[in-house]
């Protein structure tokens, strides 16, 4: 039975895939090196200047497009499950919304001029508070529409937050740094950043793989889940910890990146079982590769700005998943 | 052997008294069958003896422990429960939807064992699914998904089953198919509790009728007791010819009492 979940080939592929995109990103870049200086400095020598590029710069990105990837895929995966929606993304409870405003309130106020930690920890209190919301008004209903109606309050809320600095903001340019965090980028990030997302990716990655089971049983809706024995409410705990934990540290390092968690999940399902349990290791390992190849794509396509990484996810992304739709459509 | 006792039991959806004052009690090795009119409670009945619901009133006691203090697994490994309708919320495999019978006994992350897939392979057959087996249920017709949510239902292995309306949807011919199942479980020694709306059905197979009207258990006995013309008139006010075909009962229901 496990050995039919997916394509034989799938897991190791997109594997490698994940692989290949992380050396790439080592190796990629604005600034040419050459594969020997970078080897050198890999195996613990090389040049000041390659030192710098790659390990300062170029490795905290690469682990960074990674995670915010991998995070992204599998929270999109779970909450399409566990909503039995197939529109569903990670954004749908709101917790990115939230987190984002967290970020745009440090710029606003000026906070992340005083520390470059404050605009992630600001993002995730506001990814925290959000979810806090959301337990007091879905209150205890085991119906995945209030969750959803509530998390469209929420975020609705947050985006209206966010507006509202962009009216208010006291400059065209403190705008104009509001709008580019908001289109999402990894660019000039540290380990600092790694640290911050990392404990949270895994803690919320975490919640959300162990809940496999539960997603494939509410396939026979809540009734039938529980006669299976499925304790719903604690399931539905986990799943929105592991949401708000995961995506809202997620978005604190990267800003808002789109797509990524809508479109993962539909590339890898047919290569499936198309049980919802399935989707989640395949679409954590394709969001990582897609976001790194992503990001990759940022940095080599000539422009005068960096273009911005939610930008290129979304203007790539969804072309792709239209012709996989045509494709695909009959299952919907 | 599993044995369900209902006590006094009252269910209420919202204002609404669906179950009233229900007491009951169902051994192991029959085939009981809960009929009545639309609306008289028979869903909310046996959602409660499952502990879906929340009784206002009353317990439901199975083998002697409440009902309300069981963990949900224990309550899946000894009863398994065939929903009405035959929604599907996800383009589920028909081999993965079989399989889900068998959650309850799983461990968190241990995976499926020769004996799981086993038992899975037993259901489907009994069930006349076998051959659906590398569909998608939500591309099957509504009587092939009813079997499969049967295999289902089955492939939990419990010593007591509860049915929601499991002929709706099915031919003649599987809805005598899957009678016949249920009263194979039942002589097995298994405790077989099914909603039924076809009345010569549930007297040609069930041993016992609990028939409902209004939220209250109105009748309570062999199907040659319950289905009276009398009762027959004034719970589901219809006139009906009741014949003996040998021993086998038929109810032809053949006007409304004016």
């Amino acid at each position: 039975m496990s050995a039919g979940r997916y394509h034989p080939l799938l897991i190791p592929g997109l594997a490698l895939i994940v692989v290949g995109a992380a050396f790439a990103s080592i190796f990629l870049g604005a600034v040419t090196i050459s594969p020997t200086r970078i080897w050198a400095v890999l195996t613990g020598g090389g040049d000041m200047i390659a030192r710098t590029i790659i390990l300062d710069l170029r490795l905290p990105r690469m682990l960074l497009g990674l995670l915010v990837g991998a995070m992204l895929g599998v929270a999109g995966a779970a909450l399409q499950g566990y909503l039995r929606n197939p529109l569903a993304e990670p954004s749908v409870l709101g917790a990115s919304n939230s987190a984002a405003l967290g970020a745009v309130c440090a710029l606003y106020f000026g906070l992340s001029e005083l520390h470059p930690l404050a605009l992630p920890l600001l993002a995730i209190l506001g990814g925290a508070i959000a979810i806090l919301t959301l337990f007091l008004l879905s209150g205890s209903a085991e119906s995945p529409l209030t969750l959803i109606l509530a998390g469209i309050a929420v975020s609705t809320l947050a985006g209206a937050g966010i507006s509202l600095a962009l009216n208010l903001s006291p400059n065209p340019f403190a705008a104009m740094e509001i709008m580019s965090w908001l289109l999402g980028s990894l660019e000039n990030r540290s380990y600092d950043h790694v640290w911050i997302a990392l404990p949270c990716v895994i803690v919320g990655a975490a919640l959300l793989l162990a809940d496999g089971r539960t997603l494939d049983a509410l396939t026979l809706g809540e009734e039938g889940a529980q006669a299976l024995g499925v304790n719903l409410s604690a399931a539905r705990l986990r799943m929105m910890l592991g949401v708000a934990i995961g995506v809202g540290g997620a978005v604190a390092v990267s800003g808002s990146i789109g797509f990524i968690g809508l479109i993962v999940p539909h590339l890898v399902r047919p290569l499936t079982d198309r049980s919802p349990s399935a989707v989640l290791l395949p679409s954590l390992l394709g969001g990582a590769a897609l976001l790194t190849l992503a990001d990759i794509g940022v940095r080599l396509i000539p422009s005068t700005n960096e273009l911005k990484l939610g930008v290129v996810t979304a203007l790539l992304g969804v072309p792709v998943f239209l012709v996989h739709l045509m494709r695909e459509r009959r299952l919907w | 052997m599993v044995t369900i006792v209902a006590e006094g039991l009252s269910v209420r959806l919202g204002r609404h008294a669906a179950v009233r004052n229900v007491g009951v009690t169902m051994v192991p090795g029959t085939l009981v069958g809960v009929i009545g009119p639309n609306g008289a409670g028979k869903s909310t009945l046996i959602r409660a003896l499952l502990g879906l619901v929340k009784p206002e009133a009353g317990q439901v006691l199975i083998d002697g422990r409440d009902v309300a203090r069981l963990d949900r697994q224990s309550v899946a490994k000894s009863v398994a429960y065939l929903p009405q309708g035959q929604t599907l919320h996800w383009p589920l495999g028909v081999e993965r939807l079989v399989a889900l019978g068998r959650l309850p006994h799983l461990g968190p992350l241990s995976r499926l064992s020769a004996d799981d897939e086993a038992v899975i392979e037993a259901a489907m057959a009994r069930a006349d699914v076998l051959h659906l087996k590398g569909r998608v249920a939500t591309e099957l017709s509504g009587g092939e998904r009813a079997r499969v949510l049967l295999a289902r239902a089955l492939a939990v292995g419990a010593r007591a089953l509860i049915a929601d309306e499991p002929l709706a949807a099915l031919d003649p011919g599987h809805q005598i198919d899957v009678m016949d199942l249920l009263r194979t479980e039942a002589r097995g020694g298994a405790l077989v509790v099914t909603v039924l709306h076809d009345l010569s059905m549930a007297a040609r197979y069930c041993d016992r009728l609990l028939l409902m009207e209004d939220g209250a258990l109105v009748a309570d006995g062999t199907p040659m007791d319950v289905l009276t013309p009398d009762i027959l008139a004034r719970v589901y006010g219809v006139t009906a010819r009741i014949e003996r075909d040998g021993d086998v009962p038929l109810i032809l229901p053949m006007g409304r009492v004016r």
